[in-house]
Formats: structure tokens, sequence, C-alpha cells
């Protein structure tokens, strides 16, 4: 296999399979490389694909009759979470269903699918196959080294899209190993249950779907978020917490999972399902701090490989899916120049600055840090704890007057906090966090 | 509805190579090691502390692919690589 190509793309995930099929629509000469037994094998999500960016690659893809659709989010819930209670905000919409908002999947089917437009449009596909390491001349990239018998593939570009772990990214310097902080560790489980009963359970019909992210007690004094998503005959469940905090607990993953399992608003949902599959999977939280340079002689990164997850709004496959469209216009416009140096690359990183992606990576940019500073437990036992106890007093009628109750329930979110001071000063970080 | 870590391992299907991809770098560390923090983060139960031998056991064929290992070990005493291509876990949903 040492046939020279015009690019070499490391991972068939949502970033890598948009960055082939983008060049091989093109005409250019590609090999899209996989180490699963197929693309998708290795992964999971929560679930909830974004209609747009597919749609940019896979016009009116919904149509097909292939395509690997659960089901279509037409309300989405959050969840405050106390011991034995919440506090739930939610926006339900029927003009989510034409043209689709986003969708709940499972990747082992969405990767193939994808995978296979690229290999349609003519990419090579080369699965089972790890990338060991890149083969430089000099300080270009001019290929990569497999774990196959005379496995070196050369190319002008290489098309770095290798996931969170990004052996790759590490062993060519352009990230160091992230910090236990900029990751989550996921847990999640498929549990399987009858249309009907989903339907009846979160008021959907037809192929209507809802999603609910909850965070508060459930997280166990961890910054993390739980998820719950119906799927057509299943449902996703699964909770995420940084992996600093989760090393200082000495919490099992899974028994947090199992602790969830037993909250219960969740115990309700998930009543007489059976358990399909347990995974597990990291998640890049660092936010726009962590984000390495995107580009160099001869190679670019792209997805989670480079840290582009919005984790405050869930969104990493659809940001993975538009960074990997854009590298792959980007070489297709170094092909025409017929210069793949770092210069013309860059051009890829400007694309990706003036896009969605890292507006909105910087708009939460101060995110990361509240997380990582602040008090776990504060943010994620006390304050929604103090929260459920003041919706619960305020419902609650039993002589008290109103005026008494709401003073209560201010002085005790406030006590939470540590303060009135301290309170108001977690609310202007707050804001910054998400507005920087 | 409760479950084991097996019985969730059980639901994955697992293609092991015969050596392992996680290797302990350092066997002295992991005896100076007072957190054995491995024995708690990995979610498919991975590593256990032999107080016997005196050395961390790994179960690499149970190995889930997370990578948490290899960025939360305190002393950086894992040598983390991914399974030969095909080999190691597929999941069948995701
Ligand atoms: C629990 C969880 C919930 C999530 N929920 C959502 C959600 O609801 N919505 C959403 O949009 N995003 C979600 N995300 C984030 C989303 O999954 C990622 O952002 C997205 O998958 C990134 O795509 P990628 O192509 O960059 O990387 P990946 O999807 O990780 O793909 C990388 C690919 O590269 C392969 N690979 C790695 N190294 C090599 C190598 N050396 N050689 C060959 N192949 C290699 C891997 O096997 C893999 O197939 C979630 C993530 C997790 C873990
Ligand atoms: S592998 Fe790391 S965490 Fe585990 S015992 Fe050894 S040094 Fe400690
Ligand atoms: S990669 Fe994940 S599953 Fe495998 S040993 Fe490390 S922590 Fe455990």
């Amino acid at each position: 296999m040492n046939e020279k190509f015009d690019a070499v793309v490391v991972g068939a995930g949502p970033g890598g399979t948009a960055a082939a099929l983008t060049m091989a629509r093109a005409g250019l000469n590609v090999v899209l490389l996989e180490r699963g037994e197929f693309p998708g094998a290795k992964n999971i999500f929560g679930g909830v694909l974004y209609r747009k960016q597919i749609e940019e690659l896979v016009p009116e893809f919904w149509k097909e009759r292939n395509f690997p659709m659960e089901r279509n989010i037409v309300e989405q819930r959050i969840w405050v979470m106390g011991k034995e209670s919440m506090v739930t905000f939610s926006h339900r919409n029927e003009a989510y269903k034409e043209p689709y908002n986003c969708f709940t999947g499972l990747r082992v089917k969405f990767d193939q699918w994808f995978a296979d437009k690229a290999v349609q449009a003519g990419a090579l596909p080369v699965y089972q196959t790890v990338a060991l390491d890149v083969i430089r001349d000099g300080n270009r990239v001019v290929g990569v080294k497999t774990d196959r018998e005379d496995g070196e593939l050369y190319a002008d570009v290489v098309v770095i899209a290798d996931g969170v772990n990004s052996l790759l990214g590490k062993s060519m310097g352009i990230h160091r190993e992230w910090r236990p902080d900029e990751v989550s560790l996921a847990v999640k489980e498929v549990i399987a249950l009858p249309k009907e009963k989903i339907e009846d359970r979160f008021n959907v019909e037809g192929n209507e779907g809802v999603t609910i992210e909850f965070m508060g007690e459930t997280s166990l004094g961890m910054a993390g978020m739980g998820f719950l998503y119906t799927n057509k005959e299943t449902i996703s469940l699964g909770v995420g917490v940084m992996v600093n905090h989760l090393r200082d607990k000495r919490i099992k993953p899974y028994a947090i999972l199992e602790a969830i399992k037993q909250h219960p608003m969740i115990k309700k949902l998930i009543q007489g399902g059976e358990t399909l599959e347990y995974s597990g999977h990291l998640i890049p939280e660092g936010g726009y701090h962590s984000v390495p340079p995107l580009s160099g002689d001869g190679w670019c990164i792209v997805g989670d490989a480079a840290q582009l997850v919005n984790f405050v709004h869930r969104e990493g496959t659809n940001l993975a899916m538009a960074s990997g469209r854009m590298a792959g216009e980007t070489v297709i416009e170094a092909k025409n120049r017929g210069d793949f140096s770092a210069a013309t690359l860059r051009l890829y990183d400007e694309k990706v600055k003036n896009s969605f992606i890292m507006k909105d990576l910087r708009k939460y940019k101060g995110m990361h840090k509240l997380l990582k500073e602040e008090d776990p437990e504060l943010l994620f036992t006390k304050l929604p704890r103090a929260l459920n106890e003041a919706a619960y007093n305020m419902f609650l009628v039993d002589g008290v007057p109103k005026a008494d109750k709401q003073k209560m329930a201010l002085k005790k979110i406030a006590e939470a906090a540590g303060g009135t001071v301290n309170l108001m000063k977690l609310g202007i970080k707050g804001w910054r966090a998400m507005n920087g | 509805m409760s479950q084991t870590i097996s019985d969730k391992l059980f639901t994955i299907r697992f293609k092991c190579d015969k050596v392992s991809h996680l290797t302990i770098k350092d066997r002295d560390v992991c005896i100076r090691c007072t957190t054995k923090d491995c024995n708690f983060f990995c979610p498919a139960d991975v590593y256990e502390w032999d107080k016997k031998q005196k050395l961390t056991t790994v179960a690499f064929e149970n190995c889930i692919e997370c990578g948490t290992c290899r960025i939360a070990c305190p002393s950086d005493n894992i040598e983390w690589v991914y399974p030969k291509g095909g080999y190691g876990m597929s999941f069948k949903m995701g």
C-alpha cells in the first residue's frame, strides 16, 4: 500500500467522515482509516444528532429510507434534581417537526450510514487498522504509519480525526495529555422498552421524541450531567462526570448510574426495561482554552481530537462534522493551489474561528474554569437542594404566609452559597462564564 | 433492574488480543501509590490491587477503551495504546 493519496483521514467518526466525504466528492483521492471493526464500533454518544450540519453534507438525508433516525425531538427538558424531587424547565414545540431540528440516534448505525456516504463518493475505506504515528519529512507531515504489514500511507495532507483520546495529536505534539479536569467520563445504558410504553410515559406519538438532561444531587457531589433520551424502542440513559472529581470521590462510575436508576423520577420512566448495552466514553470538556492550533504543515485536526465540543449545549457531533467539512474544503483549496504548507492550511483555522464553532466556544469560555474552581458540592448538591426545598415550600399549603416562605427560600439559597454576597458573586461569575 | 458490572460487560462484544494493550509502567510506583485510584475510576473494573502479590492486576480483556486511566492515574503509570486494528471491544448500538 505504498501508493500516494491526496489525503489520509484518521478516524471514521462524524468529524473524519465529514472531511473524507467533502474531499472525495471533489474528486480527491482519499483514504478513510478506522481502527474499529467498522465505523461506529468504538463509539457512543448520548444520542442527539443535529439536522443542520448533516444536511450541509447530505441534502434531504431524512427522506432516505435507510436513514437511521430514532426519534425526532419535539421537546427538551431540563431537570434540577433533589434526592427525591426535581424542579423542571422544558420547551415543546410543533415547529420542531418541519423542518427537523434534531433527533436521537445510535452511533453504530449512524456512523456506518455516514461513512458509507464517503465511500460511495469515492473514499477508500481502510477499517480494522490503527494509525500508529505520522510520517514526517522534516517538519512536514507526509503520511501515516499503520499497524498493517507494509502499512505506510503517504498523502499530501493527514486529517487527524481520532477523537478525544487523540494519541496521534499527542505524538505529534499538537496538544499535551489532557488534564483530568479537561475531560468527563460518561457511562451509559441502552434500555429496551416497548414503543407503547415510551409513547405513554413521555407523552409522544409516532416518531416524536423527548430529551431530558438532569443535574443536581444525581451526580453525587461531582460536576456532572445526566441524560435520558427516547429512541424508537429503547431509552438512552447515562451520566458524565468530570474525571478529577470522579477520582477524588473514589466512586465507581457505574455506581453513579445505578444510583440514578433508583431516583424516583427516573425509576418510573425506565421501569420494566431491560439493559441491552452498557458503554463508556470520554467527553472533551476543556472548552475554548483547551483548543490547540488546528493545522500545520501537511495536517489538520478536527472534532473531539481538538476539543471542539460545546458541552453546555451537548453539541459535539455537529461541531465535528462542521470542522471536518471545513478541513475538507481547505484541503481542496490547497490542492488547487498545489500548496499544502501551514500557510495555506491556516485557512482552516480561520474558517473554524469565523463559524459558530469558535463563536459558541468563546461565548462559554469561562464555563470550564467555573466548574473546575467552584466547589462541586455547592453547584451540584447544595444549590439544587436549596432550589428543590424552596419549590417544595412554595407549593406546600401549611398556613405559613407566602411572604415568609419566600424570605425563607431566599435565605436558604443564600445560605447554601455561603451568604448573600457569595451568592451574588457566584451569580456574576456564572453570567460571565456563559457570556465570555 | 440492578446489575453487576459483569452483567453490564456481558452486553459488549469483545475480540481479545493475546497481548495486553494496557501496561503498568513501573510496579514499584504502584507499591508506593497510597490512593490506588485506578481501582475506582475505571468503568470496567479492569484494575485491582493484589495485596498478596503486591501488584496491580490488569484485566485488559474487559477494557472498554475509554482512556480514563491514562489521564487519571496520578503517577502517569499506565502505558495506554489501542488494541490492534479490529480487536478489543465493539458496541452493537452505541
Ligand atoms: C456520553 C456522550 C454523550 C454525548 N452526547 C452527544 C449528543 O447528544 N449530541 C452530540 O452532538 N454530541 C454528543 N457527544 C459528543 C460527540 O459524541 C462527539 O463530539 C463526536 O463523536 C466527535 O466526533 P469525532 O469524529 O471528532 O470523534 P469520534 O466520534 O470519537 O471518532 C473518532 C474515530 O477515530 C477512530 N480512531 C481513533 N484513533 C484512531 C487511530 N489511531 N487509527 C484509526 N482510527 C482511530 C475511533 O475508533 C473513532 O471511530 C457525546 C459524547 C459522549 C461520550
Ligand atoms: S496504576 Fe496508578 S493509580 Fe493504580 S496503583 Fe498504580 S500508580 Fe496507583
Ligand atoms: S481505558 Fe477505560 S475501561 Fe480501559 S482500563 Fe482504562 S479506564 Fe478502564
